[in-house]
């Protein structure tokens, strides 16, 4: 059985996340800002009775960007060391099977990339990459102070 | 009963429970060496546990037990039959005791030395027989309050899964008002509601209680091992209302006995040493409790000496654990961490109390067992504090929930100590600087906007302030731009990002879902550049010259509810402690507060004062009566040497004198017992006795007597006895003074008989018994 994936667009470019760790996808109602935060940290939502921390993935690249709207964005709900985070895309429409094990990114795929995407990974909707959870949810200035 | 004493016995019955069937084991096979050490650890347990409580009786048979059975455990001694036979008797004999410590009856009489004798192998077979007869004795259990062990994450489980009831029962309440009115569901939502309340309540109950229980035994602590020290140390013990998981509890006893032990021993110095550093004789001792979010916050702080920190440093060399290298290049706060290297302590010599090889570095191993943090601030002559934080899983957190910025946000509420408006107009403010200063009791406080500290917009004429207290005393204003409401809300954790601000301890859901953060108050304020002061209320007088050679009454001055500086003698309060307004029965001259599970007289309430939410509460406390006086605040501890001018017409001042140039009242604590004692004469120490229409006689009479101070006793001899008139003279000779009653009005058949309802002649009667008595 080849592991299916989510497709999401993110940063104008597609890219994979393994279905297995998505807990669902879902459209954003309210959002509560944090003060003092990250920047890539949007908010915070509720699902059902849990809190949900929203991660701007576009601004956890670390590109220099508009935060992402929250009333068109999608978030993908993941469960992350016990807390729930919605990772913000632009959209997650497709499910996809991969056609092979992950391999190697191959060449630089450019600021920002290199650090949150994990494998490439050879799919029914061609080559995409594949997004590191972790890396995201820590955002860039993690990675400048590691 | 008592939580804990209910503990025990439920504790023990569910061990004689579990024992039963080894004991018949037992009995067929004393050699049986698993039966043994079973048996064996049962009155270990029982003996520890009644060190605890006061049951001598108790103890000496479950120790006597003890000291047999690790003969025979030792190879000293043969499980012979009279052994076998005396141990089941004590068996027997400790469930008999349980079940009378259960109803509270006094334990029973009983051949309690016999069977020490027998299992010390000194009885003949004839007292063996004896206790046989002993054992067999029928034992009518008592109704067992029943118990069952639960695993803590079932209960965690059952726990979220109402807290998640709740939330969907809120939203339901919010769809249902859109519906608008008659939706037909109203009676079986309210039905639903109550419910949902109920087994919040029940469940969160199996978890929780009042840190108050622990903390209650520590005035006692410190009065034991200052006396033991030479030295004067004053309690204060703050918010014991705060709740925490029961497990809890017990996993911070010892960690903060040891501290506390720590501060008396060492941190405080002796009498002499205080006044020669000019400050006062008695050292002062805060124990507070704060509630934060999933944390709860105890500190612990004393105003001795400090930590000695070159001491520990140049202990720490002789040790080898640090080259003088490494010391030199430590900041202070490094050095004050070297007191949690195994090994070093600062004491000169080891005493009993403290040092004896359990260093502070298990202390702290033993809270970051648990996930608590210890933390230390120590200023040299200043004092040391002590502040442990320990979680507090799935907690119900009574919430203010206030605006700034345009976000709501929610402030835990143990940390409110009130709300102030400009709306009243009579706020004052001053201005250094950039920073504003608000004038809230005598105090100016620093004002730290929410908005400005949270990167937010700052309200440039704020309007409302949230007095905030931290756990050390310390207070500022928070201005918000608006406040909604009191809510019960329940804690979520947030995830690490968010954390790592530093400014928010979890997050809440308001009624429609909501998320909402909630706010570290300390990190707020201490980030906006509170000074992190050691809060001493005597800070004034430290600086003033010695007090050492006066001989002047040693009061506590204190503000009264009236706004009055009032002063008591120190002698008599026994403890200053917080309590809410909600705890104060009929304001007024017959006040009574509720103080943990006594209900105390209160003094110093006047009549047509509105109580603020929160009064301190000076325990005071005169051979074996004890009387509560309710004040605004304690200002200070001094010593009368001004001249004391009598006032009139005021009652329970004596008079008015002038301390630190400022008027002070003296309160006449004579008045104060005095007219308390007037309630109660006799302290219950003469018995009555009733005899006749049993009946009317309690339920009528009993309540009267026993108001007047008197104990009833059911037969024998006692002082006085009532006797209703056609009752023969032959009970008289076992009271020593008789009153007749007879049951019709008119004049009198005798010279001692009353009309029974002839209230004032019964009460003459009743009084005058007693000084005949007493004479």
């Amino acid at each position: 059985m080849n592991e299916m994936l989510l497709v999401v667009m993110l940063a104008g470019r597609r890219a994979v996340i393994p279905a297995v760790v998505v807990n669902s996808v879902i459209e954003l109602g309210e959002v509560t800002p944090v003060p003092r935060t990250a920047p890539h940290i949007a908010g915070l939502a509720a699902l059902r009775s849990r809190p949900l921390t929203l991660i701007d993935c576009a601004l956890s690249l670390g590109l220099d960007r508009e935060p992402t709207d929250c009333r068109t964005c999608r978030a993908v709900v993941v469960e992350h060391e016990g807390h729930l985070y919605g990772l913000m895309v632009e959209a997650a429409d497709d499910i996809v099977a991969a056609l092979a094990e992950p391999g190697p990114l191959g060449a630089d795929p450019g600021p920002g990339w290199s650090r949150v995407a994990s494998a490439r990974i050879e799919t029914e909707a061609g080559a995409l990459p594949c997004l590191d959870i972790a890396a995201l949810i820590a955002g860039p200035e993690e990675a400048l102070a590691a | 009963m008592d939580d804990l004493l209910a503990e025990f016995v439920a504790e023990t019955r569910e061990m004689l429970g579990a024992l039963a069937g080894e004991i018949v084991a037992w009995e067929a096979n004393p050699d049986d060496r698993a039966r043994l050490d079973t048996i064996f650890r049962f009155v270990h347990t029982v003996k520890g546990n009644c060190g605890f409580f006061d049951f001598p009786q108790l103890e000496a048979l479950s120790h006597a037990a003890e000291d047999a059975l690790a003969d025979v455990r030792a190879g000293h001694r043969r499980a012979d039959s009279r052994l076998v036979d005396a141990v089941l008797a004590v068996i027997d004999r400790i469930g008999v005791m349980i079940g009378e410590i259960e109803r509270g009856e006094p334990l029973s009489e009983a051949t309690d030395d016999v069977l020490i004798a027998a299992l010390a192998g000194e009885l003949d077979d004839g007292a063996i027989s004896q206790i046989g007869s002993v054992r067999h004795s029928p034992v009518t259990p008592a109704a067992e309050q029943r118990t069952i062990r639960l695993p803590v994450d079932l209960i965690d489980q059952v726990m979220s899964g109402v807290s998640e009831m709740v939330l969907a029962r809120n939203d339901l309440a919010r769809r249902m008002q859109s519906l608008g009115a008659d939706t037909g569901l109203e009676a079986p939502f309210a039905r639903l509601s109550a419910l949902i309340a109920e087994v919040r309540d029940a469940i969160t109950r199996t978890r929780m209680r009042r840190i108050e229980g622990l903390f209650s035994t520590f005035p006692r602590l410190v009065r034991d091992l200052s006396a033991e020290l030479g030295k004067q140390v004053f309690v204060e013990i703050e918010n014991g209302e705060v709740e925490l998981d029961r497990e809890m509890i017990e996993l911070i006893r010892d960690p903060l006995l040891h501290i506390i032990r720590n501060a008396v021993d060492h941190g405080i110095e002796a009498p002499a040493e205080r006044l020669a550093a000019g400050k006062r004789e008695a050292g002062m001792l805060t124990i507070s409790a704060r509630q934060s979010g999933n944390t709860i916050h105890i500190g612990i702080m004393d105003d001795g000496r400090g930590i000695d920190v070159d001491k520990l440093a140049a202990k720490a060399i002789a040790a080898g654990t640090h080259t003088p290298e490494q010391i030199v290049a430590m900041s202070r706060e490094e050095k004050i961490d070297l007191i949690y290297e195994p090994g070093l302590s600062t004491a000169e010599t080891v005493t009993a109390i403290s040092g004896r090889g359990v260093g502070m570095d298990v202390v702290r191993a033993n809270i970051e067992k648990f996930g608590g943090t210890l933390e230390i601030e120590s200023l040299p002559g200043e004092g040391t504090r002590f502040l442990i934080c320990v979680p507090l899983t799935l907690s119900i957190l009574p919430s203010l929930t206030v605006e700034a910025g345009g976000q709501t946000f929610a402030v835990p509420r143990s940390y409110v100590e009130e709300i102030v408006s400009t709306a009243g107009g009579n706020l004052e403010f001053a201005q250094i600087g950039e920073r504003r200063y608000l004038t809230f009791r005598d105090r100016r406080l620093a004002c730290i906007s929410l908005g400005e500290a949270l990167r937010l917009e700052r309200n440039d004429d704020p309007t409302l302030f949230v007095i905030l207290r931290l756990g050390w005393g310390d207070l500022y204003a928070l201005e918000v731009d608006r406040i909604f409401d009191h809510h019960e809300l329940v804690i979520k954790p947030l995830s690490p990002g968010i954390m790592k601000s530093g400014l928010f301890v979890g997050c809440t859901q308001l009624d429609d879902g909501t998320p909402v953060l909630v706010l570290d108050v300390a990190a707020i304020g201490y980030g906006a550049g509170l000074p992190r002061e050691l809060h001493r209320p005597s800070a004034i007088t430290a600086h003033a010259a010695p007090r050492a050679e006066r001989e002047g009454l040693r009061v506590i001055l204190f503000r009264a509810l009236d706004g009055e500086r009032r002063a008591i003698a120190m002698s008599v309060v026994e403890q200053v402690e917080r309590a809410g307004a909600a705890a104060v029965r009929r304001p007024g001259p017959d006040a009574q507060i509720v103080l943990g599970e006594d209900i105390l007289p209160l003094a110093g309430v006047p009549a047509d004062v509105e109580l603020p939410e929160r009064i301190t509460v000076l325990r005071l406390c005169e051979g074996g009566e004890r009387i509560a006086y309710a004040a605004s605040e304690v200002i200070d501890i001094a010593t009368l040497d001004g001249v004391l001018k009598r006032v009139n017409g005021q009652t329970h001042v004596v008079g008015v004198t002038l301390i630190d140039g400022e008027t002070a009242e003296l309160v006449d604590c004579h008045a104060l017992f005095a007219s308390q004692a007037a309630h109660t004469p006799g302290h219950g120490t003469l018995t009555c006795r009733l005899d006749g229409d049993e009946t009317w006689m309690r339920n009528f009479l009993g309540p009267i007597i026993e108001a007047a101070g008197y104990r009833i006793v059911d037969e024998g001899p006692a002082d006085v006895a009532f006797v209703e008139g056609d009752i023969g003279d032959k009970d008289e000779c076992e009271a020593r003074k008789a009153i007749r009653l007879r049951s019709a009005p008119g004049p009198a058949d005798g010279p001692d008989s009353i009309y029974r309802y002839d209230r004032a002649a019964l009460m003459a009667a009743l009084l005058r018994a007693g000084q005949e008595l007493a004479a």
